[in-house]
């Protein structure tokens, strides 16, 4: 499944458009806590947060995500935008609250692995 | 290879902005001379908690690395508030971290751990008032493989 397959299928505002959307996205982990997401996430995994500072940006390049979703409608501030497009690591923003969001990701075959 | 290839990278407390960016450039090093990818991930994640804990807690600090045909050495030295009881800042979920810090994300007593676990040595040396040394190895040949 690629980032681009689950933008289209969940509806998600990509705010760092100019990113290529086509890559694999090998499961999913959600956490608040950037320790626990550098510690027990994968490569190629998608990141659901509602941190919106730039550090986020730092983990998900240091652990090769595929990419961030925000939930309920979060929106990052533009050094975290920057600072994601310096660091090829997408961002997407969704309207929905994070349970809701990961049990659409789940039925859409995303596991944490 | 080269026999050995060593650096260094300065930290300063509460700069957010550019946290990450000494052991991202140290990621690229290591990329750069063909260290094995999980070697690499060992060694960013620890150099990420390590430098991060800097900008967390200290005034400043720097980063160094040393890196033979064996191991990679790296050493976090930092101008901060010392630790006072080390064996349970090491405890998971052990944090001393203000509410803001905590409001980042950041400061969930995991830092420490992580170094720990993605190191084959930690070596933690702290005098209150003055400031922490954390130093981590990583072997690059197994003797067990």
């Amino acid at each position: 499944m690629t980032l681009q397959d689950i933008i289209t299928s969940l509806s998600l505002e990509v705010v760092t458009p100019e990113l290529d959307l086509k890559r694999e996205v090998t499961g999913g982990y959600v956490s608040d806590l950037l320790s626990d997401v550098i510690g027990n996430s994968y490569e190629g995994n998608v990141w659901i947060t509602l941190q919106i500072h730039l550090n986020i940006v730092a983990v998900a390049a240091l652990k090769g995500l595929s990419g961030i979703i925000l939930v309920n409608n979060r929106r990052p501030d533009a050094e975290t935008l920057k600072k994601a497009s310096a660091e090829n690591i997408p961002v997407m923003t969704s309207t929905l609250p994070t349970f809701e969001l990961v049990g659409r990701l789940y039925a859409l075959g995303l596991r944490c692995r | 290879m080269p026999e050995i290839e060593e650096g260094i990278f300065f930290l300063t407390g509460k700069d957010f902005t550019n946290a990450g960016a000494a052991s991202s450039s140290l990621k690229a090093v290591l990329e750069r001379i063909g260290i094995p990818k999980d070697i690499i991930r060992r060694t960013a994640i620890a150099a990420f908690e390590a430098e991060m804990n800097t900008i967390i807690y200290a005034v400043a600090g720097m980063l160094k690395y040393r890196i033979t045909d064996s191991e990679i050495v790296v050493t976090i030295q930092d101008m901060g508030p010392g630790i006072p009881d080390i064996d349970l800042a090491l405890t998971e979920g052990y944090s001393t971290a203000p509410d803001y810090i905590r409001a980042m994300g950041f400061g969930s007593g995991m830092g420490l751990p992580n170094i720990k676990k993605n190191s084959d040595r930690l070596t933690v040396n702290s005098i209150v008032g003055e400031g922490t040394t954390v130093e981590f190895m990583i072997k690059l040949k197994d003797e067990a493989q």
